[in-house]
């Protein structure tokens, strides 16, 4: 997608360069053909609805296709493909912590190999950070509260800056780090290097064990709890009439303040996991019941390549 | 102050600044024209101030790493320069001083409608200077000019609540003006001065002081719900207590963004004077330049989220706010092309005022042709938050509004002093300001894009290049600021005596003396013309001749 | 008037003097500007408010039970009187508009001296409403405790933190509010004053109607507040 951005910003430049040209230059030239002179009057000119019409109705016409043009790259970073790789972020005053699906952990810096599909899920446990990759030509705030997400698809390999773009006190200028993309074969064996703590989902079903989750989340259906096998993704019926989208957000406000949103046919019993989980917890979690909705292949996608990288973010109203 | 000017003969004739001796007749004054001195001394202050910490991140930008002033010291001085430029310089300069002198004159009025609303609007802004400037001595803010939440209400250990007050208070200061000028235009315009022959720059302050009347309130009610949570731990805006950190950022921007068109429309009235009276000929398109100004002021208050555009608003949002903020581009567009067909035909000269309005149109024409990138959701995406946007904002703000409002301080310097200032260092002024701004400031556009992103006191090494010719334009614009002040009070003494009308203008303020009485006319003005009525005002070579 | 003659003239010669001052040509002019100063104030005013009303709407929808509860333990009886308080306090300025345009300066101050008693009464009930708050442990910061409203509403599960904000607004709102009142407290405090040393009559009595305006505005603004607050889901929550 740096391309398509790339694109984009080079037609503006070049049309800034003509507008700016054009303007200095109609100015130098009145300045110099009609600076004063001794005995030549200006002449009293009232207006011409015509030119005022023409340098209205023209620029608003380049303008929409301006925006027309940045809106289409803006939905392209904003939708993430289907089968991308989560790796989900907590950005805290001043470092980032990313846990890659399959397991690693890493602070500041995050290992991709190139040509995947990648995608963040990002919440922030203090104040607003920003997840820029000026490389990718990608940026998304990181929201206390909510998470966050954007894609990209790196094509070359390479180590990249990553730079938080939300002023967040002290160390806002230290909060830097780097993206390695790297081969695939590169990629592989620098995963198998880690210790084997478990993927994200694998030590989400652990903590869903321990915390009891089971209990009423029956996968019989005959729980206390909804099912929440194959439910991520799709519409939920809530009890007041609502129908939201099962997505990760809808996930981690069911676990943070489940009385929020009570599906449809069960009693708001669910106990409060406000302050009880971390926020590095929640992200297992999160992905164990998105593993629950998922092909037994696993949650690592494809590693297809084509096409420039890209970047997105997505996020609820 | 300007009790010792009376050393000419002829501005020995009775007139505002003379007529009345003490300090006692300045602070307790409800002339106009004293209290517009009042905020011009007040405003300049502050402008200094706010430059000082300019320099101080510009220097310390020379380097990469961050070795003149710790980070927490670069926190606050970035949030301070942007809270004292925007609030005590940019937002009163030109309606506060300008606005406050020429108003009333230009309608034929012998004052404002309000004159003690008047004083009490400079008392309100002294005091929140003051509380301002108590917060500083006492350590300063860090949140940025933008105050975002939580950060600001449960993470910065610095003065938010005082700075947030101080604020508060000179938001009522401005409303109070704006206010004012409303209320002086629909009343006090004299018999024939119908609005289709008001001066453009009345029409801008017009549209100004709307957006000050009906903005300002909100970031006054968004400020006071920052300070009670900060103070009392409410949870308004606070994630962890269930509050909502964009709710902030709607409620802020909501303000901040026509704060935007507060500071440049006035500007563009001001320019709107200059390029005709050098001209010599009636401003090309009164109507499509006055309608604009009050389109710019109707539309500014449409477009706010086109700062959050990566702050978590949803897609649909996004491209409601980016078409509309194309919208708003249109009227801006209009007047610059409306200026320069004022030049056509025209018989141009290159006084100082002059210059600055060349400058305007040049640097606002870059500083608006970059915020089409930044509308531009996939672009926006890329480089706000970084030095692009500081680049764009600046090359309007500064580029823009303190360009116009030095011509407007040349232009009407003679009306408001008496006195002309020395026209070789006016130019000689403009030129280095104008050379010294771009050399600041566009090679952040190139910064911006590389993705160096801003509010950073340390960067990586292949910034530093555009950052040190960055900082080398800084002194050098620095300069060009300085130059002024010293020619200006040099001329109080010292500078030609300048006759009523030393420009050969249009204009109700031009056909009094200069400086003006203490009520303005020394007859009841009734207007039977039109405006600009440059075929029959004689240029000034011709009257001095 | 009862007043003599010369007092009289001193009036009116007072009243003429202020009735235009040195910079407007018209009395009507001065009146004029006057009333739209005071109208475009008005209007910053309901954008000032407007802010709050914004966020406590916004919270209203996401909150909904929480805010429900909140409501319900407000004390509707004594925000009914405030109303009525405030609606016969706004019939007393418009009735002191009249009688000083009419030139009757003692049942002016009558007036206007109502006008004060009514507002410091919804200020004082206000208090009230404020004090059983506080001993109820409502008010937000570090004595908040809205145990008893989790326990009055089971099948709501209230979040307290939630609750939190739906009292955080409701102060700042009312608080607001009375701020304003107790500006238009003083303000007809020096009306009344200058009521009775005679300074208004038929030629000058634009204070009293601006002054009025602003009082009229605050009352509209606690209509607002009243059904916002107090009013909405009075049904039985299930």
């Amino acid at each position: 997608m740096a391309g398509t951005v790339d694109a984009l910003f080079i037609f503006l430049t070049l049309l800034s360069v003509v507008m700016t040209v054009a303007i200095f230059a109609t100015v130098l030239f009145f300045a110099t053909k009609y600076r004063r002179r001794a005995g030549v009057e200006a002449e009293q000119i009232e207006g011409s609805t015509i030119l005022e019409l023409a340098w209205s109705i023209i620029p608003m016409g380049i303008f929409i296709v301006i925006f027309v043009w940045g809106a289409v790259i803006f939905f392209e970073e904003r939708t993430p493909p289907m089968a991308s790789t989560e790796v989900y972020v907590v950005a805290k005053q001043w470092m980032w912590k990313l846990e890659h699906a399959e397991g690693p952990r890493e602070i500041n810096a995050l290992h991709v190999p190139v040509g995947r599909d990648i995608k963040l899920i990002m919440t922030s446990q203090d104040v607003i950070h920003d997840f820029f990759v000026p490389a990718f030509r990608m940026k998304q705030d990181v929201v206390p509260g909510r998470y966050t997400t954007e894609w990209f698809r790196a094509t070359k390999t390479g180590t990249y800056h990553l730079f938080c773009a939300e002023y967040c006190g002290t160390s806002h200028s230290g909060m830097i780090g780097d993206i390695v993309v790297m081969e695939p074969a590169a990629y592989d064996a620098w995963l198998a290097g880690g210790g084997a703590t478990g993927t994200l989902a694998q030590n989400g079903s652990a903590l869903f064990q321990q915390l009891g989750c089971p209990t009423c989340h029956r996968a019989d259906g005959q729980g206390r709890g909804p099912n929440l096998v194959g439910i991520f993704g799709k519409p939920v019926q809530l009890e007041d009439g609502r129908t939201v989208i099962a997505d990760e957000n809808y996930i981690r406000e069911s676990i943070l303040a489940p009385a929020a949103k009570v599906v449809s046919g069960y009693k708001p019993i669910m106990p409060v996991f406000q302050g009880l989980v971390s926020e590095e917890q929640l992200s297992t979690l999160v992905a164990y019941v998105k593993s629950l909705s998922q092909a037994p292949s696993g949650a690592a996608g494809s590693s297809l390549t084509t096409a420039a990288s890209s970047s997105s973010a997505m996020q609820n109203p | 102050m300007a009790t010792a000017a009376a050393v000419n003969v002829d501005t020995e004739r009775e007139n505002y600044l003379n007529s009345t001796y003490g300090i006692r007749s300045w602070l307790l004054t409800t002339d106009h024209k004293r209290i517009a001195l009042l905020y011009l001394v007040s405003i300049t202050f502050f402008f200094f101030i706010g430059g000082f910490f300019a320099l101080l991140i510009r220097l310390e930008l020379l380097t990469p790493a961050g070795d003149l002033v710790l980070s927490d010291t670069y926190n606050k001085l970035f949030s301070m320069h942007g809270q004292i430029m925007v609030f005590f310089f940019l937002v009163p300069s030109i309606p506060a001083v300008l606005g406050n002198f020429l108003i009333p004159m230009m309608v034929g009025a012998k004052d404002l409608a309000l004159p003690r609303i008047n004083l009490i609007s400079w008392y309100l802004y002294i005091i929140g200077g003051a509380l301002m400037l108590h917060a500083m001595v006492l350590g300063g803010v860090d949140t940025g000019w933008t105050f975002y939440t939580p950060f600001s209400t449960s993470f910065s250990n610095t003065h938010v609540i005082e700075a947030g007050l101080a604020i508060f208070i000179a938001g009522f200061s401005s409303i109070l003006t704006g206010l004012n000028i409303v209320v002086t235009v629909h009343r006090m315009r004299a018999p024939g001065l119908t609005w289709s022959r008001l001066p453009l720059f009345v029409w801008s302050m017009y549209a100004t002081s709307v957006i000050m009347l009906l903005g300002t309130p909100v970031l006054a009610i968004t400020l006071v719900l920052v300070v009670l949570e900060r103070s009392l731990h409410l949870g308004i805006f606070d994630p962890t207590l269930g509050g909502d950190p964009l709710l902030f950022q709607h409620l802020f921007w909501f303000y901040s963004h026509p704060a935007v068109y507060i500071m440049i429309l006035p500007s563009m009235g001001v320019v709107s004077e200059i390029i005709p009276c050098f001209s010599r000929k009636r401003a090309f398109g009164y109507s499509a330049i006055a309608l604009s100004s009050i389109g710019i002021a109707v539309l500014g208050f449409l477009v706010w989220a086109h700062h959050m555009f990566v702050a978590g608003i949803s897609l649909y949002s996004a491209l409601v706010f980016s078409l509309l903020s194309y919208l708003v581009a249109v009227p801006s567009a209009i007047k610059v092309f409306n200026w320069t067909a004022t030049m056509y035909k025209g018989s141009i000269s290159f006084d100082t005022p002059m210059l600055y309005a060349f400058g305007f149109i040049g640097l606002f024409t870059i500083g608006g042709l970059t915020g089409l990138f930044l509308a531009a959701l996939g672009i926006d995406v890329h480089v706000t938050d970084t030095y692009f946007v500081i680049a764009h904002f600046h090359y309007i703000m500064v580029g823009g509004a303190v360009m116009g409002y030095l011509g407007g301080m040349h232009f009407w310097w003679p009306k408001i002093s008496g006195r002309m200032y020395p026209e070789f260092w006016g130019k000689l002024a403009a030129l280095i300001v104008f050379i010294g701004f771009n050399l600041t400031f566009f090679p952040q556009f190139i910064l911006g894009y590389l993705g160096m992103p801003r509010r950073y006191w340390q960067y990586p090494p292949e910034f530093q290049v555009l950052n040190v010719l960055s900082t080398a334009g800084s002194t050098i614009l620095a300069v060009g600021y300085l130059l002024p002040m010293a020619y200006f009070l040099w001329s109080l003494r010292y500078g030609k005596v300048a006759g009523d009308n030393p420009w050969g203008a249009a204009g109700l303020e031009w056909k009094t003396s200069s400086p003006p009485p203490t009520f303005n006319f020394d007859y009841e003005p009734v207007v039977t013309w039109e405006a600009y009525n440059y075929h029959e005002i004689p240029a000034p070579e011709e009257v001095n001749a | 008037m009862s007043d003599t003659s010369v007092a009289v003239e001193t009036h009116e010669s007072e009243q003429e003097h202020l009735a235009l001052r040195h910079h407007f040509v018209t009395v009507e002019q001065q009146r004029n500007s006057s009333h739209l100063a005071m109208w475009l104030f008005l209007a910053t005013e309901v954008m000032f408010f407007g802010g709050m009303f914004c966020a406590y709407l916004i919270y209203r929808i996401w909150f909904y039970a929480e805010f429900a509860a909140g409501s319900r333990s407000l004390d509707i009886t004594l925000g009914t009187i405030n109303t009525a308080v405030l609606i016969c306090s706004s019939l007393t300025v418009a009735l002191g508009v009249r009688a000083a345009q009419m030139g009757k300066r003692k049942l002016l101050v009558v007036l206007l001296l109502l006008t004060l008693v009514l507002g410091l009464a919804f200020l004082g009930i206000k208090g009230v409403e404020w004090y059983a708050k506080y001993t109820e442990h409502h008010i937000p910061g570090s004595t908040f405790n809205v145990s008893d409203l989790v326990q009055d509403y089971p099948t709501l599960h209230i979040d307290p933190r939630h609750e939190q904000i739906f009292f955080s607004l409701y102060f700042a709102m009312t608080g607001m509010h009375a701020i304003h009142m107790i500006v238009g407290v003083g303000l007809f405090l020096y009306l009344t004053y200058k009521a009775w040393k005679g300074t208004y009559g038929p030629e000058y009595y634009t204070p009293i109607e601006i002054g009025g305006l602003y009082w009229h505005f605050v009352d509209i603004i606690w209509i607002y507040l009243f059904p916002l607050l107090y009013l909405i889901d009075r049904k039985p929550l299930h």
